[in-house]
């Protein structure tokens, strides 16, 4: 079977940062592949190294600065990579769920796989929706917050377990094809080696405009408008011990001993 | 048409906290739209949970009596027709785990904007929506389009809605496929194992900071000297460093302690979930922003690696 993996390349913020207008100014922030996704590709990869899948396709939106988080996919186990961009996109406020979805389709039906994976969320924008929303668009069956998978070849059956909150898993048969969105510990993501980074250099990164993917600028349309964004404001009232490392941990003995947790 | 529809959740029999939070977002917001605030209780002993439902400010509960637990084919068919009879301006669902495994393909469905993990909501001749991004260090306000929209709202950022209210209960028929590709089969309890964190007087909980698994042999030294229990974030555990049993948070356990003392700890939202009612919580992390110490007692600001072999001596 074909594995797609939707792998996105996310922001992080520094510890201290500006903000210029609606978004983070840009020399604060530093590019990585998605953690959630991070473990998605891994399975993927195992599920070629086990056996089931015959070749793992990653997908990216993202401008061409991305290939960087792309190729260490493939340097993973990915076979190949599609990368979707387009000028339109690059002019394009907050891409919401509606518009990653319908990007994501047209992508989905083109390499027809059998099972998508994608991660829970993404660490920058945390809708944590758009892979069960393109299930939906699809006709795909879908499971959310997957922490264990197991394939069944046979009945093309997907056994996961869901983890809900509280220290519960949900034990669920979903149907192929699917998109499963993966959670964090699911497996062990590997590194990258170097034989792995050298191999990616020569494997495909495919890149596709909306054009090619039949789709026009409506697509982008969003109902979602960013109109502010700003720090939280620190609502701390911690009494913070100050002095050097042995000062404060003197005195954060002191409050262990007055609480009666530590003599 | 300005109601507001709100979808609630129950697990093994039990309704979730959220279930009644989300009646309080939801009058709140059908308060501004000046509409009325309708219920849905899909599957289990709905009678009994409309019942409990009917808070103040409810005004109808409508009941979908199909299966006994979650399930994502149910839940959405149910929620779409729903929709449908009631035709809200808003559908707001609880951004927890269930939550996000129907509400995206309600929302796609029905071609309704989505909004998830709003902390916050206010309508003024449209809707707004405030959300945190990049690990909550932003907050951002987002206007909502269209006619309609779905927003998931956070667990515990609206308190629990409480009084007695005279909401009309019906039982809604809705023309519901219950074999429509996915099956919950059962559930399993994780964890178990040699300790209960959940009943520890002094828990020494470790988060990324610790950078590599080598350096938890500090932190073991910190918990033999003061004989307290160990716990950690996330991150820990999904590296395998430590046992499920020992993750505090969301997803894991729900600890009280006397004192929490979070070492290399940011406090993601989910974290702090499961710490939060701890009678003393003491922060160590070198980022005086992370959003530990908003909800720290004490603090230090400084390097775990300094600062915890110090405490060490202080108790041996």
């Amino acid at each position: 079977m074909k594995v797609l993996v939707t792998v996105k390349e996310v922001a992080e913020v520094a510890d201290d940062f500006e903000i210029e207008g609606t978004e983070v100014d840009e020399r604060y922030l530093e590019y990585d592949l998605n953690e959630w996704d991070d473990y998605a590709v891994e399975e993927a990869v195992q599920l070629k190294e086990d056996g089931p899948a015959d070749e793992v396709v990653t997908v990216t939106i993202g401008p061409e600065r991305s290939e960087e988080t792309i190729r260490m996919a493939l340097a993973k186990g990915a076979d190949r990579a599609v990368r979707v961009w387009d000028d339109a996109l690059e002019d394009a406020g907050l891409l919401d769920v509606e518009t990653k979805t319908n990007l994501l389709k047209s992508v989905v039906e083109e390499e027809d796989p059998d099972l998508v994976l994608s991660g829970v969320q993404a660490g920058d924008d945390a809708f944590g929706a758009t892979g069960v929303s393109l299930a939906d668009e699809l006709g795909f069956q879908w499971g959310a917050v997957v922490n264990a998978l197991d394939y069944d070849a046979d009945e093309n059956v997907a056994h996961v377990h869901r983890e809900l909150e509280g220290g519960v898993e949900e034990l669920t048969d979903i149907d192929l094809p699917a998109v499963l969105t993966i959670q964090t510990g699911i497996n062990e993501p590997r590194y990258a080696s170097l034989r792995g980074i050298r191999q990616a250099q020569s494997k495909e990164i495919a890149p596709k405009s909306l054009d090619d993917l039949g789709l026009d600028a409506g697509v982008i349309e969003s109902d979602l408008d960013v109109t502010s964004m700003y720090e939280p404001e620190s609502e701390s009232d911690a009494e913070i011990f100050e002095g050097d490392a042995s000062e404060t941990a003197g005195q954060l003995a002191e409050v262990l001993r007055e609480k009666g947790v530590a003599e | 048409m300005s109601d507001v529809l709100a979808v609630t959740e129950h697990r093994r029999g039990e309704l979730r906290d959220v279930s009644f939070e989300v009646i309080t977002a939801g009058r709140q917001l059908a308060d501004a739209t000046g509409g009325d605030l309708h219920l849905a209780v899909v599957g289990g002993d709905t009678e009994a949970f409309a019942d409990s439902l009917n808070r103040e400010g409810v005004d109808a509960i409508h009941t979908v009596s199909v299966g006994e637990e979650f399930n994502h084919d149910v839940y959405a068919q149910a929620v779409e027709a729903l929709h449908a009879e009631v035709d809200p301006e808003v559908l707001l669902t609880p951004n927890s785990v269930n939550g996000l495994d129907y509400a995206p393909a309600v929302a796609n469905s029905l071609d309704l904007p989505l909004a998830t993990d709003a902390v916050d909501l206010d309508y003024d001749d449209g809707l707004t929506v405030t959300r945190e991004m990049y690990g909550s260090k932003v907050e951002t306000t987002i206007e909502v389009g269209g006619d309609q929209q779905a927003v998931t709202i956070r667990g515990a950022e609206w308190p629990a809605a409480e009084g007695v209210g005279d909401a009309e209960i019906a039982e809604f028929e809705a023309d519901i496929d219950t074999d429509a590709g996915s099956t919950v089969t059962g559930f399993e309890e994780v964890g178990g194992g040699d300790v209960d964190i959940s009943e520890a007087d002094f828990i020494v909980s470790i988060g990324r900071g610790i950078e590599e698994e080598e350096n938890l042999d500090l932190i073991r030294d910190l918990v033999e000297a003061t004989d307290a229990t160990l716990a950690s974030s996330r991150p820990i555990v999904d590296n395998g460093w430590l046992p499920k049993n020992r993750q505090v948070g969301q997803s894991g356990k729900v600890v009280t302690p006397t004192v929490y003392l979070a070492i290399g700890i940011s406090g993601a939202v989910q974290h702090v979930a499961g710490m939060k009612g701890a009678d003393n919580i003491i922060a160590v992390n070198t980022d005086p922003n992370a959003p530990i110490f908003d909800i720290a007692d004490y603090g230090i600001v400084g390097d775990l690696f300094e600062v915890v072999p110090e405490l060490i001596e202080q108790f041996e």
